[in-house]
C-alpha cells in the first residue's frame, strides 16, 4: 500500500509516522546498547587501555581480562619465571608477561554455577507452584479468593530488601545462610506472587470448555490440565519464567547479605575482583560479559513468548 | 444408546434457582430439544446431565443407572460445546481421536475409527489440517466427529449452531437431523432458536425461569400450547391473544368477546369470572366482510407468498397470515373470522391453558 495514492487510513500509521517511529526505536536501542558494548569492549582491553583517558575505542584486543577472571596469580621474580618451561596456555603467556604466574583457578566458575543452580532452581519452583496456584484460583471457587490474591500480591508491595534483616536472622537460626537451598527458597518466595498473578491472567484466557471437553472425553481433571491446559499455557509459562529468571539472576542485595562462601552467586562476586591487585576493570568486564550470556540465550530462545507476555492483555487471540 | 431420565432436578446458585424441579425422560434414540430464552436454565440442565455441574437435588438416570454424582468422564456421554472447544494444539485427526485415547483404544483401531467418522461427516480431506484454520461448518463437523467417534450412550449439544451464520445454520440443521436419522443417537439439544428445535427435534421441552413449561412433540407444542408463555415463544409471529373478561361454564362452546360471540372448542372445566385470553395463531385468522368481529387495519408485512396483516380490535392487536394477493389500506375496517377448532383459551392470571376438547392430553411437564 503506497501512502501517496491511497486514502489515509485511520488505524494504519502513515509511512512517515512509521519512519519516525523506526528512528526513535533505533536511537533508543543504540543508547541502551552503549553500556553493554562498552563492557564487552573493556573485557578485551589491557588494564592500562581500560583506564586511559580519553577512552580508547580502537585498541589491541587481549584475553588478559578473561585470564585474570578465571585465575589467581602470584608475583614472581623474572629469574624464577625464566627458569620455568615454555608456557602451557595463552593465559600462562600473558600472566608471565606481567611478571606473574598462575597460582590456581579463581572462584568465578563456582560462583557462576551457584547462580545457575539458584536462578534456574527458583524459577522452576516459582513457575511450577505458580501455575498450580493460578489454575486453582482461575478454575475453582476458592473461599476468599480475592483476599488471598491480594495477600499474595501484597508481598511485593515493599522492596524485598526491606525484610532483609528479619530474613537474615531467620536464616541464621535455621541454618539456611549461605546455602543454595536457602537462596532458592528466598527467590521463589519473592517471585511467586508475580508468577501467580501473571499465570492467572494467562489461564483465565483459556476457555474452560477445553477442560470440560477433555473431562467428557474421559479424562480426569489432572489429565485434562496436563494434556489440554498446559499446552495452551506454554506462552504464559515461558513469559513468566523469563521474568522470574531475570529477577533471580540479577538479584544482588540478598545475595550480598546472605551468601559469602559456598553459595555465593556471581553478582556479589564480580565486584570483589576489583580488589585483587589494583583496579582490574577488564576482568570485571569479562565477568559481566559472561554473566550476561545465559539470560541472553534464554531470552532469545523464548523471545516470542516474552513479547506476548509484555503485551499481555492488550491482544486477543 | 440409552434412555435419559431426569427426576426432580434442581440447581441452586446461591439464592438463584437456575433449574427448578425438572422431570422428563428422553427415550432411546429420541432427539429432545431444550428450548428457551437465555438464562432459562436449559444449559444448566444439560451440564448437569453431562456431569459438568452437580445438581442441588434430584436424580439423573442413564439407562436406569443413577449417575447423578458420577464424574463426567465416567458417564460415557458426548458433549458438543457452543464454541466447539476443539483443542487448538492438535490437528483434526488428533482432536477426533482424543476421546479414544483416554479409553486405551489401540493406535490402529483409533486410526480406523477416526477415518470412518470422518467419512461419515465428509471431512476426510481435512483430517491432517490444524483446527485453527477451519471454517465454522468444518469446526462444527469436527466437534461432531469427536462426539460420535466413541459411540457414546448419548449426545448433549449446547447451541452448537449458535455461532454459524444464518445461511449455513440451515444446512447444518439438515445435516444434524440426517446424522441423527442414520445413527439414532439419544440426543439432548439446547437452543434458543424455535426453528432449530421445530425442524430437528422429536420432542421439545420449553423452559422458562428454570421451569419446564411444556414437554411434547413440536406439533403438540405448536397446536396446543400449555401456557401463554409457550404460545408466545413458539411461532413467528407468535400466537395472538384476544383479552376479555368472563367466566366459563363446564361444557361451554362459545365465549363473548365484547359483545361478539365466538365459537371455541368445548371447555372441560368451569372457570371463575376473570381475565381470559383467546389464543389464535395468525394462520387461523381469515378476513370476511360479514364477520361480526371487527377491527381496523394497522399495517402489513409482505412475505412473498403471504403477508402478515395487523388489525387493531377492541381486544388487542391481531396478526393474520393471509395470501399476499389482496391489498389492504391502513385504517380499513375489516371483519375477522377465527378457525373455531384451533382456538386456545388461557387464564391470564396463571398464564395456563384452560382444558378444552382441543387439549385432549397436554403434558404440563
Amino acid at each position: 500500500m503506497s501512502s501517496a495514492t491511497s486514502a489515509h487510513s485511520v488505524v494504519e500509521p502513515s509511512a512517515r509516522t512509521k519512519r519516525i517511529a523506526g528512528i526513535i526505536v533505533v536511537l533508543y536501542a543504540v543508547i541502551t546498547m552503549v553500556p553493554l558494548a562498552w563492557i564487552f569492549m573493556t573485557s578485551f582491553k589491557s588494564p592500562p587501555d581500560s583506564i586511559s583517558y580519553p577512552p580508547k575505542v580502537v585498541f589491541t584486543p587481549t584475553l588478559e581480562g578473561y585470564c585474570n577472571l578465571f585465575t589467581t596469580r602470584t608475583r614472581q621474580t623474572p629469574e624464577y619465571i625464566q627458569s620455568l618451561g615454555p608456557p602451557q596456555s595463552i593465559c600462562d603467556e600473558i600472566t608471565r608477561g606481567r611478571n606473574m604466574v598462575i597460582a590456581g583457578p579463581s572462584n568465578y566458575w563456582p560462583r557462576f554455577t551457584n547462580s545457575m543452580v539458584i536462578a534456574f532452581g527458583s524459577t522452576f519452583l516459582a513457575v511450577f507452584l505458580g501455575t498450580l496456584a493460578a489454575y486453582g484460583f482461575s478454575r475453582f471457587r476458592v473461599p476468599l479468593a480475592d483476599d488471598l490474591l491480594f495477600f499474595i500480591l501484597s508481598t511485593r508491595m515493599m522492596p524485598p530488601i526491606a525484610v532483609a534483616i528479619p530474613i537474615y536472622l531467620m536464616y541464621r537460626e535455621l541454618g539456611l545462610s549461605d546455602t543454595a537451598l536457602g537462596m532458592i527458597l528466598l527467590y521463589t518466595a519473592v517471585n511467586i506472587s508475580l508468577a501467580v498473578w501473571l499465570l492467572k491472567g494467562f489461564i483465565d484466557e483459556i476457555p474452560r470448555e477445553y477442560e470440560e471437553a477433555a473431562m467428557i472425553d474421559g479424562y480426569t481433571r489432572l489429565q485434562a490440565f496436563r494434556k489440554v491446559v498446559l499446552p495452551q499455557a506454554t506462552t504464559g509459562i515461558a513469559a513468566t519464567a523469563i521474568f522470574c529468571l531475570i529477577f533471580a539472576w540479577n538479584e544482588y542485595a540478598f545475595a550480598v547479605l546472605l551468601t559469602s562462601g559456598s553459595a555465593q552467586t556471581a553478582p556479589p562476586f564480580i565486584p570483589t575482583i576489583i580488589g585483587e591487585g589494583g583496579m582490574d576493570w577488564p576482568a570485571v568486564a569479562a565477568g559481566t560479559t559472561i554473566f550476561l550470556v545465559p539470560i541472553l540465550v534464554f531470552t532469545i530462545l523464548l523471545r516470542n513468548q516474552l513479547l506476548r507476555g509484555i503485551t499481555f492483555g492488550a491482544v486477543r487471540k | 444408546m440409552a434412555q435419559i431420565r431426569v427426576e426432580n432436578l434442581r440447581k441452586q446458585f446461591g439464592d438463584f434457582a437456575a433449574v427448578e424441579d425438572s422431570t422428563f425422560t428422553v427415550l432411546d434414540g429420541e432427539f429432545l430439544a431444550l428450548l428457551g430464552p437465555s438464562g432459562c436454565g436449559k444449559t444448566t440442565t444439560l451440564r448437569m446431565i453431562a456431569g459438568l455441574e452437580l445438581p442441588t437435588s434430584g436424580k439423573i438416570l442413564l439407562d436406569g443407572e443413577d449417575v447423578t454424582f458420577n464424574r463426567a468422564s465416567a458417564r460415557d456421554i458426548a458433549f458438543v460445546f457452543q464454541l466447539f472447544a476443539l483443542y487448538p494444539h492438535m490437528n483434526v485427526r488428533k482432536n477426533i481421536g482424543f476421546p479414544l485415547l483416554s479409553q486405551g483404544v489401540p493406535k490402529a483401531e483409533i486410526k480406523k475409527r477416526v477415518e470412518e467418522t470422518a467419512r461419515l461427516l465428509q471431512i476426510s480431506h481435512i483430517l491432517d489440517r490444524s483446527v485453527s484454520g477451519l471454517a465454522g461448518g468444518d469446526r462444527q463437523r469436527v466437534a461432531l466427529g469427536r462426539a460420535i467417534v466413541r459411540r457414546p450412550k448419548c449426545f448433549l449439544m449446547d447451541e452448537p449452531l449458535g455461532t454459524l451464520d444464518a445461511e449455513f445454520r440451515e444446512v447444518m440443521v439438515h445435516e444434524l437431523r440426517e446424522l441423527h436419522n442414520r445413527i439414532h443417537a439419544t440426543t439432548v439439544y439446547v437452543t434458543h432458536d424455535q426453528h432449530e428445535a421445530m425442524a430437528m427435534a422429536d420432542k421439545i421441552a420449553v423452559m422458562n425461569h428454570g421451569v419446564i413449561e411444556q414437554y411434547g412433540t413440536p406439533q403438540e407444542i405448536y397446536a396446543r400450547p400449555a401456557s401463554m408463555y409457550v404460545a408466545d415463544f413458539i411461532g413467528s409471529p407468535p400466537m395472538n391473544f384476544l383479552r376479555f373478561k368472563s367466566g366459563l361454564e363446564n361444557g361451554a362452546t362459545t365465549v363473548e368477546l365484547g359483545n361478539v360471540p365466538v365459537r371455541v372448542p368445548q371447555v372441560y372445566a368451569a372457570h371463575e369470572p376473570g381475565e381470559l385470553a383467546l389464543g389464535v395463531r395468525p394462520e387461523h385468522v381469515r378476513f370476511s366482510d360479514a364477520a361480526p368481529l371487527r377491527g381496523a387495519v394497522y399495517g402489513s408485512e409482505y412475505l412473498g407468498t403471504n403477508q402478515i396483516v395487523s388489525v387493531e380490535t377492541a381486544q388487542g392487536l391481531v396478526k393474520a397470515r393471509v395470501p399476499a394477493n389482496r391489498n389492504f389500506t391502513i385504517g380499513e375496517n375489516v371483519g375477522l373470522e377465527l378457525n373455531s377448532d384451533k382456538l386456545s383459551l388461557f387464564d391470564c392470571g396463571s398464564g395456563k391453558a384452560i382444558p378444552s376438547s382441543l387439549y385432549v392430553e397436554v403434558n404440563h411437564g
